[in-house]
């Protein structure tokens, strides 16, 4: 699956603006790339455009204007019966989780693999080994309603990787867990990371972006991509800004 | 398709309660449509094959007791001539008795009825395999015989063979009808329940899934209320139609002919459960393509 060598973009926007109806753009000329294999923060207040881009990047939605390339295909061209291939390299952890109420931990995790056709016999090797890492091994056939905001987003994000996506995006991945368990789960994606899933973690969670300060940031504020922090030392030139920018 | 695993929770949908129902009201009036059109079709058949090998001469009587006599001699001119005739198997005068013994039914066995005038009446049998021409053959009894005439039943057969075949083709269009308006209701319950999982749907869309792959959860779904909703209508047109047949068999006759449905109709009937859950499936499963394949 990890067709994309480092140094590829696995995502770029061009001059991408996006607006709801007929309402004011939420997002205006918004240039970027990231870089295959890289690991990033998508930083920027409430409001600001942090959820409508990801949207954009987890093939949600698409442009009003300008252009996205997702794993080097532009999404205006791309037919809609072509997207669940591309969705298949996404993980996704939304923000608000967006489990199933009336499946249990277990299926839940297991419904990418099942969406793709994955041996029964496997997903049920995977799935409670993933859920064992994310300590929810006694939860395996509790239902999310009766699961606590932090066990409900280690769901979330069990679901988003057990695929092995070649993207992560994670929309606040953290919000809901303390910061034990947040900085555990962001050596998870550090894992993954490493073992070549580009990351994305969309947060306002300053501390840990501190915390983990050796990756770049993507700053969007009023819905622009106004600068990127690169850490001091670390600008090796995989800036996630084009020059163009 | 019964019992496969769902990940859309379309077991509690609101459609999930009324289609059963619905479905089952429609089968239950297929069956009579069914049993309609195939016990029509029956009759029309079986009348045709009665009278397409006879005919009947009506011989007009001569009043008085020597009319009687002229009568009898224009009968016996008649049935030698029918035997000459080649193509014709018999031919064989009614007596006075037993074409009264026609009328009881109709009329009764009254002293009038005795001393009406009434036409003598041959019976004729033809050859199935010969082609005799039968305008030429009436014009030659005329002549022959003055007062007779050849009927050979295909005036009245043919408009009652039209009224039971616009008959039956209503019947059939009935059913037609009936699939169309169960199609409908399918596709409201399913663009319900679309609305209902909307999100659901959403992420099933985010994390890979194609189309088809949520399709087929509403089809399996509508496949096995259809089919539940199927036996429930059977269950109910079995005993309906049975004392339907019972009633017209311990009918008076005479007036129906014998109203019998054939193993073809009871086979049709048997499997309407099955294909009203096919025709509910394949309805969801392209309502829920349509549907998405609007989304952007």
């Amino acid at each position: 699956m990890r067709q994309d060598q480092k140094g590829q973009h696995i995502i770029r926007f061009d001059n991408v603006g996006l607006r709801y109806g007929l309402g004011p753009e939420v997002l205006q000329d918004v240039t970027f790339a990231l870089p295959s294999g890289s690991f990033h923060f998508l930083t920027g207040a409430s409001g600001a455009g942090k959820s409508t881009l990801m949207r954009l990047m987890f093939l949600g939605l698409r442009p009003t204007r300008g252009r996205v390339m997702v794993f080097d295909r532009d999404i205006a061209n791309t037919a809609r019966y072509q997207l669940p291939a591309l969705r298949r390299r996404i993980g996704v952890v939304f923000q608000d989780f967006r489990l199933m109420d009336h499946l249990s931990a277990l299926d839940n995790v297991a419904l990418p693999l099942r969406v793709r056709g994955v041996k029964e016999s496997e997903v049920q090797r995977h799935v409670p080994e993933l859920l064992n890492w994310v300590g929810l091994s006694d939860q395996l056939h509790a239902k999310p309603p009766t699961l606590s905001g932090g066990q409900k987003q280690r769901v979330a994000i069990a679901r988003a990787v057990i695929g092995r996506p070649d993207l992560l995006l994670a929309d606040e991945p953290t919000g809901n867990v303390d910061g034990e368990i947040a900085t555990r789960l962001l050596h998870l994606f550090e894992e993954l990371n490493r073992l070549g899933t580009t990351v994305v973690i969309a947060t306002h969670n300053d501390t840990l972006v501190n915390q983990f300060g050796q990756y770049p940031r993507l700053h969007i504020d009023q819905g622009m991509v106004q600068k990127v922090k690169m850490p001091a030392g670390n600008d090796d030139g995989e800036s996630a800004l084009p020059e163009a920018s | 398709m019964i019992g496969r695993r769902s990940d859309l929770p379309v077991r509690g949908d609101p459609g999930s309660r009324f289609l059963p129902l619905l479905v089952a009201m429609m089968v239950f009036l297929s069956s009579i449509g069914v049993a309609a059109a195939f016990v029509l079709g029956g009759v029309v058949s079986r009348w045709d094959r009665d009278v397409s090998g006879t005919l009947t001469i009506q011989v007009a009587p001569v009043p008085g007791e020597a009319g009687d006599i002229l009568t009898e001699e224009r009968v016996r001119l008649a049935v030698d001539l029918m035997r000459r005739t080649s193509g014709i198997l018999s031919a064989r005068a009614l007596d006075k008795k037993q074409t009264l013994a026609l009328l009881e039914p109709w009329l009764g066995n009254t002293d009038v009825v005795r001393d009406l005038p009434l036409p003598r009446l041959i019976d004729v049998s033809l050859d199935p395999d010969s082609r005799l021409n039968l305008v030429d053959l009436g014009d030659k009894l005329s002549r022959a015989v003055p007062g007779a005439s050849l009927d050979d039943h295909r005036v009245w057969l043919s408009r009652l063979i039209t009224l039971s075949k616009t008959t039956q083709w209503l019947s059939i269009g009935i059913v037609v009808l009936i699939g169309g308006v169960t199609s409908a209701t399918v596709v409201y319950a399913t663009r319900t329940g679309l609305d209902v999982h909307r999100d659901v749907i959403e992420v099933l869309h985010l994390i890979g899934a194609h189309d088809d792959y949520i399709a087929r959860q509403f089809a399996d779904r509508a496949f096995a209320l259809g089919f539940a909703g199927g036996l429930i209508g059977l269950a109910l047109a079995v005993p309906t139609l049975s004392t339907l047949g019972w009633a017209t068999r311990n009918m008076e006759g005479g007036f129906l002919p014998q109203l019998s449905l054939p193993l073809s109709g009871y086979l049709v009937i048997g499997l309407l459960p099955l294909i009203a859950a096919a025709l509910s499936m394949v309805t969801a499963r392209l309502t829920v393509h349509g549907t998405l394949s609007r989304l952007p």
